[in-house]
């Protein structure tokens, strides 16, 4: 059963329990049970998310104390808006988030096409492959600069086994075309079973007897297989495709290990850009607007992404 | 799932029973210092044990890898954290730790317990104490020398062939580098030559990017090459300085010798990854800070004869100069325990400790120390590090040291690595970067 | 069901599948029995050329892992006489004596503490919510329950410059209880749409015998609804506590000494004038094992924790 964020919270609420009810009223034991958990995300995110649009209009910064806080307009928007640097940053995110995104859908629903064969053991299998997307990226991230070693890296040494380089020949993280894909393969071996387990999902909800009328139809396997196998796991890759996005916007830990933006700014992702601007330079207040054009950005192609969606499951 | 439940339950309540007890007993008068973890803090570690037993107060310790350091330290600092009560903070922090109030100012402390600067190398005091710099305004103790230099492999630089090939090719004997294109040459030959049936590289430099340690690096070309950080007559004016030709030679010098002649993968290289491919045989010559000379002159395969060390070379116009490394030790503002840290620099600057130290692996700063007669003769390593101790310059110390690295760590990754415009476009670009921080913070 | 399907495989596709399946698999578990492999090699095999697939095995790295050394002066070390432990023996034949203990110990504590704090009151705070959400008309529900899911979205970077100077005023830098909150309020989106989703599937007609039988609301949800939702809870509770243990981005900026966990210690473990990649994968092994199994024992509930309850099977 698939249910969108939006179909979740417009699904119909359970018949209201008539007012027989002792001790505390249905509506105050709402407001009781509910009212903590708003409070708490209040006070550690939208009171924050206040501050630091506050912030971002000043020349604040954390280090200097004794300094006077001007209010300084857009200046810190402008400033990042016209910055060469930071559109580069976005670039690296975009060629990682489209690059992610692209082989973990390929590889995810050709697995989950596999697993749906049912052959023997098929779930032992799929507990395996699940493992790496929940493990700590930071710690594991930290590790494949050690595989990704030449000469000494597995990694390095499994690919010049197989095609019969040198393995010292080359260094995924120290090249400047290779860095970038070096990021995309440690998150494409980490994320790829997430989509892998939606699609198997959608392709667990597609009712046998579709098939078998197609089958009826005299229809190839290729064609039921773009007339019925894609249009109904459309909405579940869909889906992935938007958790996958907006998690790989955030993109941190992963990349900072590995790569820590490195060589040169080539694989300098928004986050640790803005990372080095906050807390390594304490240009608290520039910092603060590069965040909020981030939200924007994020709930902007977010907001975009699901009416497309709703649209598809509409269909 | 009930029993996981209930048992998850159990666990947290045993832990947070677990975190109380820890948390009281880490609340007893015992001082926490802050370095870097490496070798030296090690040995300070051991070395400590002498003041725990005789002051009763318990050491703890707090060492974050150089990587991670100044984030972790400067984080500390500007979140007015309490853990640290004396850090032994990088050169460059101290214009911003004193501004701030960060560190407890130690002139009256110095007076009264009759410690002189005067008694440490000078160059260190300027560099790990003072603030503004050249001005009698202490922060810290000088704690720990250090300067960039040289290690080389005496052992292949000896063989015959070796130095029979190497006369043929450049017309001069197989030795100890003069200048910047005399060492760039003896890169260039132990490049990807086989040795003892092994595959070996040039030199190991500093091409790290996350921190500090491609600026580290590559100053070294640049001052030896004419790089001035601004001009003398006029401070803060930057254009032509660190633009100059000379510059611009020097950062091009650096970039040379990182596409020649360094190991393969050696695009974000630091202070433990230059130790390890020195040390595992790979590499001919290896730049590094002084502190890593005890543990390759002790080590099994590289140590005792095999290796020898020299200064920065020079540049083509004979000007020399290294980057300094070292630091000062320094009272947190913020800590609670102000006294019994000012006891502990009382100890750690008694002249028989400062010996002591010396001979754990510490590079004293202490003039009794060092200008010891049987000191240049005391290690291998001793005289060159007085030599490079002699011809330092340090990096900006100004509060806005973060954003002022930062450029220079980006620049020059850009350039030297990633291959991205020229040393000019670099240097003009560092320029303007500088420029903008320091319009930022109203010298202009 | 008759024997011969349209759409059942045939044995030779299910073969071939089953092929790919696991090369993938296999793949995909290298590196992981790398990280396990190489805690238990010595650093010189760690760091051999051609990688050593066969090793002597040695809990050197792990002994590193848990103790701080130093290389002393030849003098000295002969002054100490004979090593009186296994892991000294271990250690001194490189010329090094242990110091003491290193903080992995304290580091690891600490991921356990702000892991089970913030679950515990996720879990709580979640449950109460998401049954409010799920059984009563809150006003502005749609809006609030979207509301929730929203902080989600936001980078952890941009949220922590505020979080930072908040803590800092609070004094909440680099405690404990500053991180159960921050991880709570993290995690609470997650279990709130979790447990609304489980409590939803069950039936309210429970509920309403027991309203009927005298119980007051609250009675009823404590002593009919909270004993059906255990399943649900034990899930969302080990989904957020693997999020919380996995945490390094506001770890790393907003801890230090005293409240570090695992995540942003682990990278920074470093040997005696070197890289110790044993001890760093002896510190990744011990900290990604329980994780693992926990995957294994949650892999039914894995797809409607990994999507926020958005698809269920």
């Amino acid at each position: 059963m698939l249910q969108s964020p939006i179909d979740r919270i417009a699904s119909a609420t359970p018949p209201a329990v008539a007012a027989r009810v002792k001790g505390l009223s249905d509506r105050a034991i709402a407001w009781l049970f509910v009212a903590p958990s708003i409070v708490l995300l209040l006070a550690i995110n939208i009171f924050p998310l206040i501050w630091t649009i506050r912030l971002s209009f000043t020349n604040f910064r954390v280090n200097r104390p004794n300094a006077q806080v001007e209010f300084v307009g857009l200046r810190n928007y402008i400033n990042i808006l016209t910055d060469s640097d930071i559109w580069l940053s976005m670039q690296a995110t975009a060629h990682f988030l489209i690059w992610t995104i692209v082989l973990q859908v390929l590889i995810g629903f050709s697995l989950a096409y596999l697993i749906n064969k049912k052959f023997r053991g098929n779930d032992l299998w799929t507990t395996i492959i699940v493992l790496p997307m929940m493990l700590s990226p930071a710690v594991v991230g930290n590790f494949w600069t050690f595989l990704y070693q030449p000469q000494i890296g597995l990694f390095n040494y499994v690919v010049g086994f197989l095609t019969g380089s040198d393995p010292s020949s080359f260094s995924m993280i120290a090249n400047t075309s290779l860095a970038p894909w070096a990021i995309i393969i440690v998150d494409t071996w980490m994320w790829t079973p997430f989509v892998m387990l939606i699609c198997l999902a959608g392709l667990r909800s597609i009712p046998p007897s579709i098939y078998e009328a197609a089958e009826c139809d005299r229809a190839s396997k290729w064609r039921q297989f773009w007339t019925i196998t894609i249009p109904m796991v459309l909405p579940f890759l869909m889906l992935a495709v938007l958790f996958r996005g907006i998690e790989n916007f955030k993109m941190f830990d992963l990349v900072v290990q590995l790569t820590g933006g490195g060589p040169g700014s080539i694989t300098e992702l928004t986050s640790i850009n803005l990372k080095r601007a906050a807390f390594e330079q304490w240009r608290t207040g520039y910092a603060s607007a590069y965040a909020v054009i981030l939200f924007v950005t994020v709930f902007g192609l977010a907001s975009i992404y699901v009416k497309a969606l709703n649209k598809v499951k509409q269909r | 799932m009930k029993s996981l439940l209930t048992s998850s339950a159990l666990a947290a309540g045993m832990y947070v029973a677990v975190s109380a007890t820890t948390v009281s007993s880490a609340e007893a008068a015992d001082l926490t210092l802050c370095w870097a973890a490496w070798d030296p803090a090690n040995a300070l570690v051991e070395l400590s044990k002498d003041f725990e037993a005789k002051s009763g107060n318990t050491m703890r310790f707090e060492f974050v890898p150089w990587p991670n350091f100044a984030d972790r330290m400067l984080n500390e600092l500007n979140s007015g954290g309490k853990l640290c009560d004396l850090l032994i903070g990088d050169s460059q922090w101290i214009g911003g730790a004193a501004e701030n109030g960060q560190y407890v100012k130690l002139n009256d402390f110095f007076d009264k317990e009759g410690i002189k600067m005067d008694d440490f190398i000078p160059a260190t005091v300027v560099g790990y104490a003072e603030w503004p710099k050249n001005t009698p305004n202490y922060w810290a103790m000088p704690a720990f020398g250090d300067v960039v230099g040289w290690t080389y492999r005496k052992d292949w630089f000896a063989r015959p062939e070796l130095q029979a090939e190497f006369k043929q090719k450049y017309g001069r004997d197989l030795a100890v580098p003069r200048n910047w294109a005399e060492l760039t040459d003896i890169a260039e030959f132990f490049q990807g030559r086989e040795i003892d049936g092994k595959k070996v590289y040039g030199a190991a430099i500093y091409t790290e990017r996350g921190s500090e340690g491609i600026t580290m690096g590559a100053t070294n070309a640049l001052y030896s090459y004419g790089f001035k950080y601004d001009n003398p007559e006029k401070p803060y004016e930057l254009e032509g300085f660190v633009n100059s030709p000379g510059a611009v030679a020097g950062l091009e010098a650096y970039k040379k010798l990182y596409d020649c002649c360094t190991p393969p993968g050696h695009s974000d290289a630091y202070m433990t990854e230059d130790v390890d491919a020195y040390k595992s045989g790979q590499v001919a010559l290896q730049m590094n800070f002084t502190f890593t000379w005890p543990g390759i002159n002790a080590d099994a395969n590289v140590g005792g004869d095999k290796s020898g060390y020299f200064p920065n070379p020079a540049g083509p116009d004979g000007v020399q100069f290294a980057q300094l490394g070292g630091q000062g030790i320094s009272v947190v503002a913020a800590s609670e325990k102000q006294a019994e840290a000012l006891a502990y620099i009382k100890w750690f600057s008694q002249p028989e400790i400062q010996q002591k130290w010396w001979k754990f692996g510490g590079y004293s700063a202490l003039r009794a120390v060092v200008e010891d007669p049987s000191f240049a003769s005391s290690q291998p390593y001793a005289k060159p590090f007085l030599d490079s101790m002699a011809i330092v310059k340090d990096f900006w110390a100004e509060p806005s040291y973060a954003s002022l690295l930062q450029a220079s760590q980006k620049r020059f990754h850009d350039y030297v690595v990633a291959n991205q415009g020229t040393a000019k476009d670099a240097l003009d670009g560092l320029v303007k970067d500088w420029t903008a921080v320091f319009e930022d913070e109203g010298k202009y | 069901m008759s024997t011969y399907s349209v759409t059942e495989p045939s044995g030779r596709q299910k073969w071939f599948a089953g092929i790919l399946v696991v090369l993938y698999a296999v793949i995909t578990l290298l590196p992981l029995l790398w990280i396990i492999g190489t805690g238990f090699k010595s650093p010189a095999d760690a760091i051999a050329y051609p990688p050593k697939m066969i090793f002597e095995p040695t809990v050197e790295g792990y002994v590193n892992l848990f103790t701080t050394r130093t290389r002393v002066p030849e003098e000295q070390l002969k002054e100490l006489g004979e090593p009186t432990t296994w892991y000294d023996k271990l250690v001194r034949k490189d010329g090094v004596i242990i110091t003491g203990a290193s903080r992995f110990a304290e580091r690891f504590t600490n991921s356990v503490i702000i892991g089970f704090g913030s679950t515990v009151l996720c879990i709580v705070l979640g449950t109460a919510a998401a049954y409010a959400f799920s059984r009563f008309k809150v006003p502005l529900k749609d809006d609030l329950l979207f509301f929730i899911l929203s902080t989600r979205m936001m980078p952890p970077i941009a949220v922590a410059i505020p979080i930072f100077l908040m803590f800092r005023s609070l004094g909440l830098s680099d405690t404990h209880a500053g991180m159960i909150l921050l991880y709570t309020a993290v995690n609470l989106s997650l279990s709130v749409w979790l447990l609304k989703g489980f409590i939803d599937e069950i039936p309210v007609e429970y509920e309403e015998a027991a309203l009927i039988d005298g119980y007051t609301r609250f009675q009823a949800f404590y002593k009919v609804v909270l004993p059906q939702a255990v399943t649900g809870i034990a899930s969302t509770a080990i989904f957020c506590l693997i999020f919380a243990w996995n945490e390094y981005a506001f770890a790393v900026l907003l801890t230090s000494g005293n409240a570090q966990t695992a995540p942003p210690f682990i990278p920074t473990i470093i040997g005696v004038s070197g890289q110790d990649w044993p001890a760093v994968a002896a510190g990744a092994t011990i900290f990604l094992v329980p994780v693992m199994v926990f995957t294994i024992l949650l892999r039914k509930h894995l797809l409607r924790g990994i999507t926020f309850g958005a698809v269920r099977k």
